[in-house]
């Protein structure tokens, strides 16, 4: 045992670290050890929709499956879970992220938003959503979420995107129901309704 | 006509819960206690189980029970065509032989691998043609094909009458099937330039966003089965029988399906969502099962490939004359689909030919599972007869856009084999729509220019489906509120039919939007019984239906209002939500208080007594629960005469690059004309849609299989690749002609189908152009095709074949 860490320390170390529940993780969180190779933890925090959620997942668990079966964000869809669909596109930093293809112990750091969070607290939609709601632009919708995350994480990034760049940023998400021509339309309205 | 509702935009109400997230899909629900299934599926592409050791698997803490084909079929697999629940008979990669329940999908996982299962291996075949050769492998046990009504057979040819076909000639061998019209030898005698050759239709994955996942419970005495069909109701009255579950026992709940074009129509499409009913049953627990990416492509379904013959005359006019097609069907590992005969019957539609022979032969072979997709037949033959039209214009000099106007359907005409009249065909119109708003004769001076490697091709195209069936059942309900409750058993696969079909009952009543209720998503909600929702014609039936309800209901409303206030029933009339006197509209009565009055009666009025004698039995056991609560309309749609047709027409611009064989759509209009519009928003997503199906069976989608091991290599979106947004035009454009059918109340027809075709067609068309009138004879035409002929490579040297490059 490492000789500079006591009891006490440790407990304080899971205070401080806020943990409610003590891990193997939030020991060497606490002690500020050096992880052994390989080492990955089983509860981890992470900031979903603007929220703290401390979750226990699986090492090889994906941020898709965390959101879906452990949080249940069912928002988020699962078309492949391979990384070729896009329909589980979700914002890490803003960013559009295949939630497919993330584990959830890499997402400590990120603030991860997904189409649940949205929405104002008074039930306003955003105006992706909203754009979305009057272009008509789903149509079996299962791919909607993806391409709303999608669709907000470029309007983030670029407020006034033209309808080519937009096509480029929504590339990642497939429709198989060909919905792409609405899912512009729908683009291009909500950087009206956002003004 | 002025309509209150038809004819305009409005939301429909499942909308806003697809942008948030909020609607539910199958694998979206929980239950308590809810357990999971995995399935074990064949490795190999035709076996045959000898024997299952399972003992260490079930002994796994976690594992709650196994399903195996001899709990699902107790007296021995049905020896028909369409895949099985689970089988001890595989006859495709993929196909589920044995289910595990654990309590997580991990265990369930694990156990699998515990599995140790025997198979017999048997011979399998991938290609159609090389079944049909004298020592081919058959497909299934029993043959390589299924006779309607005998069972499984075995067809084949000589050598030389494979070989002759594979170099390109007519087959010599006798068809399964022939239908013909016309005096054919004659029709070709006074043709002025005939075209033949041999074409390849890939067959290719459904791959609907939504694997097919279900769940599945069971709670005093009845099934839940969460699932996703493209129906609601008509598939309920299916998957009951498939399970073998009373219809009255069965809840389907299916608030809204991720995907549906064809495969997930009909409960024998889906027969799968029988595991976790009866694993639930067999362990007492809720069972979800998830199904994956990989065992969607397996599960879900194909559309059948074709290789075929065609042969067309077309007169000095431009007339054509005469079309003899041969086609051998792609039919999978489990039969299905009669795509073949569909493309016959199209090309006598959309060209009315004075003479049509086709003949057909099914084979099977040991790839995914084959059936309806969204227009099975004239939609493969969309992007093969449009070029032929264009090579047969260029050597009678005539234009494109005539030889197609020469042709065309219209108003008192028949087509088919059967020489059915259509309802209503304005296809002229719609040709000179699209001709008009896409500016086809300007751009013709743009044809076949170039910049640099790259040349520009110019398209246009026809698509058809029959678009419309009858004889189902409708049912309206009213409270003392007044609220007008449509009872809807259209499933909600996306094009918002379930939503578009309602508003015809509430034009009937007059009613505000705001003031009407869908109900729908679960079948214990007593839903009447609906057609399957393929084949384009939710639309012309379903506005049948709820039409008639209202009918029945605002009939009542008179009579009520008669009863009470004098007068005859011909006297009164409705406006806002009040029935009335139409000579003083002062004396009348609220919907709220008719329809409490009607509930007060009781009788017809409910639903107890008087009820149409031909309702259909599902529909019998939901007007029987929900007899006596509520004010009722209730009606049972009779067969219409003819054939509602749904046309479409596209024109195309494209830009080619030969040094690499890629094109870009430069711009693209697909024009409907399917009577009247019910909803013009809904009527673009059909439209935009179709032209990304179209670009995909032109230029992307096809099967494609390991031919030593007969392993699928394309279960994934981006090797069968479905079209992207950088795919397809940076903006689609859209019309329609809007001129009302008479075969149905508020004039309309269906077109989801055909708005594939046409832009496949166009496409085709377009890329033909650009190659100096080349045409290629397949679908879909790839980069490394065209870069090929470019160089000089023949394109058929490569011998017909179904499930590799080729086809």
């Amino acid at each position: 045992m490492n000789p500079q860490l006591t009891r006490r320390r440790f407990i304080k170390g899971v205070i401080a670290s806020g943990a409610a529940a003590t891990t193997t993780a939030t020991w060497y969180s606490a002690t500020g050890q050096s992880r052994p190779s390989g080492f990955v933890e089983r509860l981890v925090r992470i900031n979903v929709n603007g929220q703290i959620r401390n979750v226990d997942v699986e090492p090889q668990e994906t941020l898709a499956s965390t959101l879906r079966y452990k949080l249940g964000l069912t928002g988020t869809k699962l078309g492949c879970n391979r990384g070729e669909c896009g329909a589980c596109t979700v914002l890490v930093n803003d960013v559009p992220t295949y939630a497919c293809s993330v584990l959830t112990h890499s997402m400590k750091s990120g603030r991860i938003e997904t189409v649940e969070g949205l929405e104002s607290a008074n039930g306003e939609l955003h105006p992706v959503q909203q754009a979305f709601v009057e272009e008509l632009s789903p149509q079996c919708g299962y791919c909607t979420p993806g391409q709303v995350m999608a669709a907000v994480g470029l309007l983030r990034a670029n407020p006034n995107p033209s309808r080519e760049e937009a096509r480029h940023a929504l590339s990642g998400n497939i429709c198989r129901c060909g919905s792409y021509d609405s899912y512009l339309d729908g683009v291009m309205r909500a950087t009206e309704l956002t003004g | 006509m002025a309509y209150m509702h038809i004819g305009k935009d409005f939301t429909p109400p499942d909308v806003p819960g697809k942008v948030t997230g909020r609607i539910k899909y199958a694998e979206d629900y929980t239950r308590e206690g809810m357990v999971y299934a995995r399935l074990l599926t064949s490795p190999i592409p035709h076996a045959r189980v000898v024997d299952i050791d399972a003992s260490e698997a079930l002994e796994m803490e976690g594992v709650l029970g196994m399903l195996t084909a001899d709990d699902c079929y107790p007296d021995g697999e049905p020896q028909s065509t369409g895949l099985k629940m689970l089988t001890n008979e595989p006859t495709l990669v993929g196909e589920p032989i044995l289910a595990i329940a654990a309590v997580d999908e991990k265990t369930a996982e694990t156990a699998i691998s515990k599995i140790s299962v025997t198979f017999e291996r048997l011979p399998f075949v991938l290609d159609p043609l090389d079944s049909l050769q004298p020592d081919g492998a058959d497909a299934y046990n029993g043959g390589n094909t299924f006779v309607f009504r005998q069972g499984f057979a075995e067809e084949k040819w000589s050598s030389d009458q494979v070989a002759s076909f594979r170099a390109g000639n007519e087959p010599t061998a006798e068809p399964q099937q022939t239908v013909a019209y016309g005096d054919l030898e004659a029709s070709f005698s006074e043709s002025s330039y005939v075209y033949e050759g041999t074409f390849t239709n890939a067959g290719y994955p459904h791959m609907s966003m939504e694997p097919r996942s279900a769940l599945a419970y069971w709670e005093d005495g009845k099934l839940y089965l969460h699932g996703g069909s493209q129906s609601l109701t008509a598939f309920a009255d299916g998957i009951a029988g498939v399970i073998g579950v009373p219809k009255e026992d069965l809840v389907f709940v299916n608030a809204a399906t991720g995907g549906g074009f064809g495969q997930r129509a009909r409960a024998g499409s889906i027969p799968v969502y029988g595991v976790p009913a009866k694993l639930s049953q067999k362990i007492n627990r809720p069972v979800m099962m998830r199904v994956t990416r990989e065992e969607e492509f397996t599960i879900g379904g194909a559309r059948q490939g074709l290789t075929g013959w065609i042969k067309v005359g077309f007169k000095p006019d431009g007339v054509m004359a005469a079309c003899d097609l041969w086609i051998v069907s792609d039919n999978g590992g489990k039969g299905g689909g009669a795509d073949a005969y569909s493309a016959a019957d199209c090309i006598s539609v959309l060209y009315q030919a004075d003479a049509v022979r086709f003949r057909g032969t099914a084979i099977g072979t040991n790839t995914a599972h084959r059936g309806a997709q969204r227009g099975p037949g004239q939609n493969q033959i969309a992007p093969i007869i449009s070029p032929i039209l264009d090579v047969a214009a260029d050597e009678l000099g005539i234009s494109r856009f005539d030889i197609r106007k020469i042709n065309t359907p219209m108003n008192g005409d028949v087509g088919g084999p059967q020489r059915t009249p259509f309802t209503s065909a304005y296809m002229p119109e719609a040709l000179e729509l699209a001709a008009e708003k896409f500016g086809w004769e300007e751009r013709q001076s743009r044809r076949r220019q170039t910049n640099g490697s790259k040349v520009i091709g110019l398209g246009i195209g026809q698509g058809y489906h029959n678009a419309g069936r009858s004889g189902m059942d409708g049912i309206v309900m009213m409270g003392a509120d007044g609220r007008l409750k449509v009872h809807n058993g259209v499933g909600n696969l996306g094009t918002y039919s379930y939503a578009s079909t309602s508003r015809a009952a509430a034009e009937v009543l007059k009613m505000p939007w705001e003031r009407v209720d869908i109900i729908t998503g679960r079948t214990d909600l007593h839903l009447p019984i609906t057609s399957p929702q393929d084949g384009s014609n939710s639309i012309f039936t379903n506005t049948r239906t709820f039409y008639g309800a209202a009918q029945d209901m605002l009939a009542k409303m008179k009579e009520i209002a008669a009863n009470d206030l004098g007068g005859a029933v011909e006297d009164y009339d409705i406006s806002n939500e009040r029935v009335h006197q139409i000579s003083d509209e002062t004396v009348g009565m609220t919907f709220a208080e008719v329809a409490a009055r009607g509930i007060e009666i009781g009788g017809k009025y409910t639903g107890s007594a008087e009820l149409p004698e031909e309702l259909a039995e599902w529909t019998q056991i939901a007007v029987s629960r929900l007899a006596g609560t509520g004010f009722m309309g209730v009606f049972h749609d009779p067969q219409h005469e003819g054939n509602p047709p749904g046309f479409t027409v596209t024109c195309i611009e494209i830009e080619l690059d030969k040094e690499t064989g890629k094109y870009e759509i430069l711009d693209l209009i697909n024009v409907a004309e399917s009577g009247t519009i019910m909803h013009p928003k809904g009527m673009e997503n059909q439209l935009v849609g179709g032209a990304v199906w179209g670009i995909g069976l032109s230029g992307y989608e096809r099967h494609l299989y390991d031919p030593q091991n007969g392993m699928p290599a394309s279960t994934g979106y981006w090797q069968s690749k479905v079209p992207t947004y950088l795919d397809t035009p940076v903006k689609i454009q859209t019309g329609w002609v809007d001129l009302p059918d008479p075969e149905n109340p508020v004039g309309a027809r269906g077109v989801g189908e055909p708005a594939q075709g046409s832009v496949s067609a166009a496409l085709t068309a377009a890329i033909t152009d650009a190659l100096d009138g080349h045409i290629f004879g397949a679908s879909p035409i790839t980069a490394d095709m065209i870069i090929n002929h470019v160089a000089g490579t023949t394109e058929n040297s490569v011998p017909l074949a179904q499930n590799n490059f080729r086809g």
